[in-house]
């Protein structure tokens, strides 16, 4: 297969394609309507269903409708329409369905700006919807990574029959870079799908509902579903390592193109002999907390710093991994402005230097 | 009882023998009957999906044997679409009251019947919110006192109820549309022949259909069963004009 | 010779029926079923028609028709 450059948002499109989505219920969004005008014309192609609807809210409700019938459904949409398909994330995640959701992160809140940010880790991670669920939480960094983790997305889906989202930042989706699909997507095999609503025949009817008034059966399907995040705990937690070695004085934790842009920080701090580490979360949810904890505590670790491109959201679990063994720190710009790697360096640097100042020996109280 | 006996009227296969959680008189009995009746006489339950509604009919589920889905309050149009464009095959339709479809589900059923979906909608219109005990709806009548306006529907307040039916006709898509009561059996008698057609358009993959049913809330309206027949008589029909609103015709113009 | 056959089980004494019936061969029996409703029944089976109406009105399907012999068909249903 050939190396293609490709949008993020087409790239992302064909990816869902290629893992055979067969349903793709949208609504036009910025930064991501390029997903939907490049399926209004893909999907009818590979005899899929596009169909854009009247608001987030409807189609995030068609995808329940969608998914019940056993096959592969996903959208894509932006923070404020995200925001919106809440309710039927919550639904879904109660009524175990696999559906593939894709938000393309711009600055809130509110209408807020149409500029990338990483503002939605809360409402992706901790759930905007209501009740006791998660969603499983995917996070690229370059084009390629999307495509890949576009088509594990749905093999996640189904694996947990649980709501899946893959959140990149505006520009995941607006960039272009080299792209490659693999000639036949090769997946682990899943169950067969006897929950799927296909017609009473031969059987006993169905029905797909997260309605237990049963207080107690109301408990135990909410413990199905926390069984499952367990697993996905123990299972799924996928993170990426840059020049973590026992030198480095600083462990920065970020993801998304965040993390390319602490790349090049981190080499030009290395060419100034400070030594600098990256662990990348590539799945938010389960967040990778035991590799953080064990890198934080390496011995010449002086301080965890998050860069992210909000007013630290990540980071409130990145504390929590830590568990007060060293201190974290917090960079970032937001409302659609992208730190530079200059910017990164000298947030570095600063720590560094606080620190070397008090090591020598300043009277401490 | 000899050998020759023949029975002309039992309950009908798609129709669960339990006892329902409707009130006395509650028409939804009436109704769920009329719709299981039809997918037995069309051969079609097997492939019928149904999509329940929030109201007092989320339980609809229990009661007609065929597969459904448990939606989210109004959004009922939206699984159905979902559902429909994924398996085109499947007999789809929605059961739907006053606030699920004409207040929070508003632009969901709006936009289907525009588009023109393939499913069929049983719109229960009884001018009250029933489940959660008596409040005013979109479709409440003026004056009429509920939780929610004890003092009565004031038109130039809240201004006065939607005739969903009429609504729904304006589409310029192709659609079928009829409104029927359930309060008298001359009238139960017509509401099964629209629910029938409904029906049989979905198995010609005609176009979208539906019945807005008028039926009574004894609880909610304080009345009994049979005042509230007399009510719905008097003072709905007036308002709301039975009668078909949208055929699809011929040349699949609306 | 048509008759019905009210299942108390079912019925919810909202007397619906009562109100239907053409022939007035329906009233609501003085007992009460073990839900709490008073329940229908009939009081002159011999005038039965076999119209169908009480179980066409019956919101708990809760009546069953039966003959034997000519059926008159009133309306399609």
């Amino acid at each position: 297969m050939a190396r293609l450059l490709m949008k993020g948002n087409e790239a992302i499109a064909e990816a869902a394609l290629r893992a055979g989505a067969k349903g793709y219920f949208c609504y036009p969004i910025t930064p991501q309507s390029e997903v939907a005008e490049y399926l209004a014309r893909r999907m009818p192609e590979v005899g899929g269903v596009f169909l854009q609807g009247e608001s987030e809210v409807a189609v995030s409700n068609m995808l329940f409708g969608a998914a019940s019938t056993g096959k592969r459904v996903f959208t894509t949409s932006s923070s404020p329409g995200i925001s919106l398909m809440q309710e039927a994330i919550s639904y879904i995640a109660g009524a175990q369905l696999p559906v593939v959701f894709v938000n393309i992160m711009r600055a809130g809140p509110g209408l807020g700006g149409i500029l990338p940010a990483q503002s939605d880790y809360f409402q992706a991670t901790k759930g905007g919807g209501h009740g006791d669920y998660r969603v499983l939480v995917l996070a690229p960094s370059t084009i390629q990574e999307g495509a890949d983790l576009m088509m594990l997305a749905f093999h996640l889906a189904d694996k947990y029959r649980n709501p899946v989202m893959m959140i990149g930042d505006g520009m995941i989706g607006q960039m272009m870079e080299p792209v490659e699909f693999p000639e036949e997507y090769k997946e682990p095999p899943l169950p067969p799908k006897d929950w799927a609503a296909t017609g009473a025949k031969g059987r006993e009817a169905l029905v797909i509902k997260s309605l237990f008034l049963d207080p107690f059966l109301l408990e135990k399907n909410s413990w199905v579903l926390q069984e499952k995040y367990e697993q996905m705990k123990r299972e799924e937690v996928r993170f990426e390592l840059y020049k973590v070695n026992p030198q480095n004085e600083i462990l920065i934790v970020a993801y998304g193109t965040t993390a390319r842009i602490c790349q090049t920080a981190i080499d030009e701090l290395e060419q100034e002999g400070v030594s600098v580490g990256l662990l990348r979360p590539i799945t938010l949810f389960p967040f990778p907390e035991k590799q953080i904890n064990k890198e934080a505590k390496k011995k010449n670790i002086k301080v965890v710093l998050t860069i992210e491109m909000s007013t630290a959201q990540m980071m409130e679990d990145v504390e929590k991994a830590v568990l007060g063994a060293k201190p974290v720190k917090f960079f970032g710009r937001t409302g659609g402005i992208v730190p530079s790697p200059d910017e990164v360096k000298e947030a570095a640097l600063k720590l560094i230097k606080d620190k070397t100042r008090s090591a020598r020996g300043t009277k401490r109280n | 009882m000899t050998d020759s006996q023949a029975s002309i009227f039992t309950r009908p296969e798609a129709l669960r023998d339990v006892v329902t959680h409707y009130c006395p008189g509650c028409t939804h009995g009436v109704i769920h009957r009329l719709v299981a009746e039809v997918l037995d006489e069309l051969g079609i339950r097997e492939r019928t999906l149904g999509v329940a509604p929030v109201g007092c009919s989320v339980f609809i589920y229990n009661y007609i044997n065929c597969d459904f889905l448990e939606a989210a309050h109004g959004r009922a149009p939206a699984f159905a679409t979902g559902f429909k464009r994924l398996r085109p095959d499947m007999i789809v339709f929605t059961y739907q009251g006053d606030g699920d479809l004409a207040s929070i589900g508003m632009a969901e059923i709006v936009h289907a019947a525009n588009r023109g979906e393939k499913f069929t909608t049983i719109f229960v219109n009884n001018a009250v919110y029933g489940m959660t005990g008596g409040q005013m709806a979109p479709t409440t009548m003026p004056n009429q006192v509920t939780t929610t306006c004890p003092l009565g529907r004031d038109v130039t307040d809240v201004g006065y109820p939607i005739r969903m039916a009429e609504l729904l006709a304006t589409s310029r898509t192709p659609g079928y549309i009829e409104r029927v009561a359930v309060h008298s059996p001359r009238h139960i008698i017509q509401a099964k022949r629209a629910i029938r057609k409904a029906f049989t358009y979905q198995k010609e993959d005609r176009c979208f259909s539906l019945v807005e049913v008028l039926s009574t809330c004894p609880t909610n309206w304080g009345k009994t069963p049979a005042e509230a027949a007399q009510w719905l008589n008097d003072e709905m029909i007036p308002y709301y004009p039975l009668g078909c609103f949208k055929e699809p015709n011929n040349e699949g113009e609306g | 010779m048509p008759g019905i056959i009210i299942d108390k089980n079912h019925c919810k004494g909202c007397e619906l029926c009562v109100r239907a019936c053409p022939q007035q061969i329906i009233s609501m029996s003085k007992e009460i079923t073990v839900r709490g409703y008073f329940y229908a029944q009939v009081h002159d089976p011999s005038r039965c028609i076999g119209c169908r109406i009480c179980a066409i009105t019956c919101p708990d399907v809760a009546i069953e028709v039966h003959t034997h012999g000519t059926v008159f068909s009133l309306f399609d249903y």
